[in-house]
């Protein structure tokens, strides 16, 4: 059994250390490359969101390399994220591919059944081992993050700005190759050191909150890597979702790390009463909170019809208002041209700029 | 219809607009109460879909100086114990009875089965709730092609956004098989062939009314009406476009448009199509040439 599964982010470094050490074959998909979202958008249907087309390419590509196992998570909708490993096997189904897919869902959350499920997989896993490889992997997603973190922390503030990116780049691929905790922890350790080093200048930094869809915020090609955009900018970026913190919320149910998703929830209300699938109200309630922490400006990114995130932007227009921040909805679809969203970023965080000396100068 | 698309965020999907545009129109006439309920899931264990459920929202956030809101959930996915309590509710606001409240439900769902058997005889739901008002309606014309025809009812039905497709093909000569006509069960019996139940109630209709048709033989071939900016039905279409891949199939996506003449031409190649399979057959010559 050769397993593969569908990229988010850096998410690949956890679970590839998870089935790894269930003693699985693991084949990853290739990174995302213009061909992945080229095979994607060739053979899906044309309205679907963006992460779905991006997953078929990941899977042609895999199963191309030799996979024959696929891994997709499932849900219960009314999201259409909880669809997409049906339309996916019939997809690739009808392209002839052969291959089994496995679909781990978690029914009302329940982290028991996710953990049997993902059990199941392994061959000749003992119970011990199994936790031990759980727990491994948890510690390198967040040693991943650490990582993220820190980048989003020095890259607005470095004048050596590629050089970060290299230094970052070089940390995951660590951290992948990493074979037991020491390592990972060690490999962290030199990367977190090395960022620091980087010159810096003294400038004035905006802060930005970056809201929005899961994937489309972590997976960097979804979203043509616009977090770094800004951040070369000289503008720190907050995300709204981290992975650690997503699995922390809705597979653990919040029980490993303090969470504030339910203040999050909270402050969605007025404006968004409701649930509405997704992330559309924690997309409100960050920007809530983004506006009440004294952000400079929110940017909320989705992939093009996306229904959660349609209904979060209709509402963040009262919000950005009412608390007073400035909003921009990026929609990501098949483009491939980045100069349009760039430009679009610069004038936004030169409008950011300008309102602040304005309002030194009025003080 | 030029009024909502004005309210509303560009992504949003084609009947949201159009809804937007009735709540403007609706809210400059000096109402008491505005009825918008959150309608999240009518049917358990499944959902309409997340736009119905940030409606009220959405509305209040698009449309300044709007009447107060009566945004009631209606959520029956896990339990319906509430809908009653609800309704009761919402009766009071009106200072009826309790009793009276009751009687006036009770009332309602009777006429709404009324309502539900005619649109079951073949005449489209608006059409239903016009003889129902009391008003005559003819729809038997001479026909020859049996095609049936999916959507979501509040787009179907509507003659702006669906652009009068129904009526123009009945006015091509055909029979139009419209998924309130078929029989709920065979309906869901179809629906729950598929390998993963559909989460969305109107979803989950149109691919059962579509496997059902399928296998019926007196349906000359099926249209989906689609709209753009459609989240479920951009997967539902796309699997029942991949499961009848041997049947006469057209899926139709609506959208601001104004003109009609690229719809009339593709229904009209539509239906020249099925009359000549049909006499193909039947001088037995095989169908691919």
């Amino acid at each position: 059994m050769k397993i593969t599964f569908p990229h988010m982010g850096n998410m690949h470094i956890a679970i590839k250390s998870l089935l790894e050490g269930l003693r699985l074959e693991v084949i990853p998909p290739p990174p995302i490359s213009k061909k992945t979202l080229e095979l994607g958008i060739k053979h899906s249907p044309e309205f679907a969101c963006m992460p779905l087309k991006i997953n078929i390419g990941n899977f042609i590509e895999a199963l191309d390399r030799g996979a024959d196992t696929i891994i997709m998570a499932g849900g219960w909708g009314p999201c259409r994220f909880g669809y997409y490993a049906q339309v996916e096997r019939e997809i690739l189904n009808d392209l002839g591919y052969k291959f089994n897919m496995v679909v781990l869902e978690a029914p009302d959350s329940k982290l028991s059944e996710l953990l049997k499920q993902i059990k199941a997989l392994g061959e000749n896993v003992s119970f011990w081992e199994f936790i031990r490889t759980v727990k491994y992997a948890w510690h390198k997603l967040n040693a991943v993050e650490e990582l993220e973190r820190k980048l989003e922390h020095i890259l607005p503030r470095t004048t050596e700005k590629d050089k970060a990116e290299q230094i970052y780049e070089q940390g995951l691929v660590n951290i992948d190759k990493a074979r037991n905790r020491n390592e990972v922890d060690k490999a962290v350790v030199i990367n977190l050191e090395a960022m620091d080093k980087l010159p810096r200048h003294g400038g004035q930094i905006l802060k930005i909150g970056l809201i929005g869809e899961i994937y489309t915020i972590l997976e960097p090609s979804a979203n043509y890597n616009i977090a770094n955009y800004i951040a070369r900018l000289n503008a720190e970026v907050t995300r709204s979702i981290y992975t650690s913190e997503w699995v922390n919320d809705h597979l653990l149910g919040g029980l490993v790390k303090k969470s504030n998703h339910r203040y999050i929830l909270k402050t969605s209300k007025p404006y968004l009463n409701y649930a509405v699938g997704g992330h559309g109200r924690e997309t409100v309630g960050n920007a809530v909170n983004f506006a009440r922490e004294k952000y400079d400006g929110i940017v909320q990114i989705g992939p093009l019809t996306c229904m959660p995130e349609i209904v979060a932007q209709s509402v963040l227009g009262q919000v950005s208002s009412k608390e007073n921040i400035p909003c921009m909805t990026l929609w990501f679809d098949e483009h491939s041209g980045t100069a349009g969203i760039n430009t679009r970023l610069e004038a936004f965080i030169d409008m950011l700029r300008r309102k602040g000396v304005q309002q030194a100068v009025a003080l | 219809m030029d009024r909502g698309i004005e309210a509303a965020v560009d992504e949003t999907c084609f009947p949201l607009k159009v809804f937007l545009g009735h709540v403007r129109e609706l809210a400059d006439q000096n109402l008491n109460y505005l009825f918008i309920p959150r309608l999240v899931s009518i049917e358990s264990k499944s959902y309409i879909c997340p736009k119905f459920m940030g409606v009220p929202d959405i509305v209040r956030a698009a449309i300044p100086h709007l009447p107060p809101i009566l945004d009631t959930i209606i959520d029956i996915s896990k339990t319906d114990k509430y809908l009653k309590n609800d309704i009761i509710k919402v009766g009071r606001l009106f200072n009826a009875r309790d009793k009276h409240i009751r009687q006036a439900y009770h009332h309602a769902c009777q006429e709404l089965k009324f309502c539900r058997a005619l649109a079951g005889q073949g005449c489209t739901m608006a059409e239903a709730i016009k003889i129902w008002e009391g008003e005559n309606i003819d729809i038997s014309s001479e026909t020859d092609l049996k095609i049936g025809v999916l959507g979501h009812g509040y787009s179907l039905y509507d003659e702006s956004i669906s652009m009068n497709i129904i009526n123009r093909l009945r006015n091509m000569g055909c029979k139009v098989l419209l998924p309130e006509a078929l029989e709920r069960l065979s309906v869901e019996t179809e629906a729950a062939t598929m390998p993963k139940r559909v989460f969305w109630t109107l979803g989950r209709k149109m691919v059962g009314s579509a496997l059902h048709m399928a296998k019926r033989d007196d349906v000359d071939g099926i249209i989906y009406v689609a709209c753009f900016g459609c989240g479920p039905d951009s997967m539902i279409g796309e699997i029942i476009e991949r499961k009848l891949r041997d049947q006469a199939f057209m899926l139709i996506t609506i959208d601001e448009h104004t003109g009609e003449n690229g719809l009339v031409t593709r229904l009209e190649a539509f239906c020249d199509m099925l009359r000549r399979r049909a006499v193909v057959c039947e001088n037995n010559l095989p169908a691919h040439g």
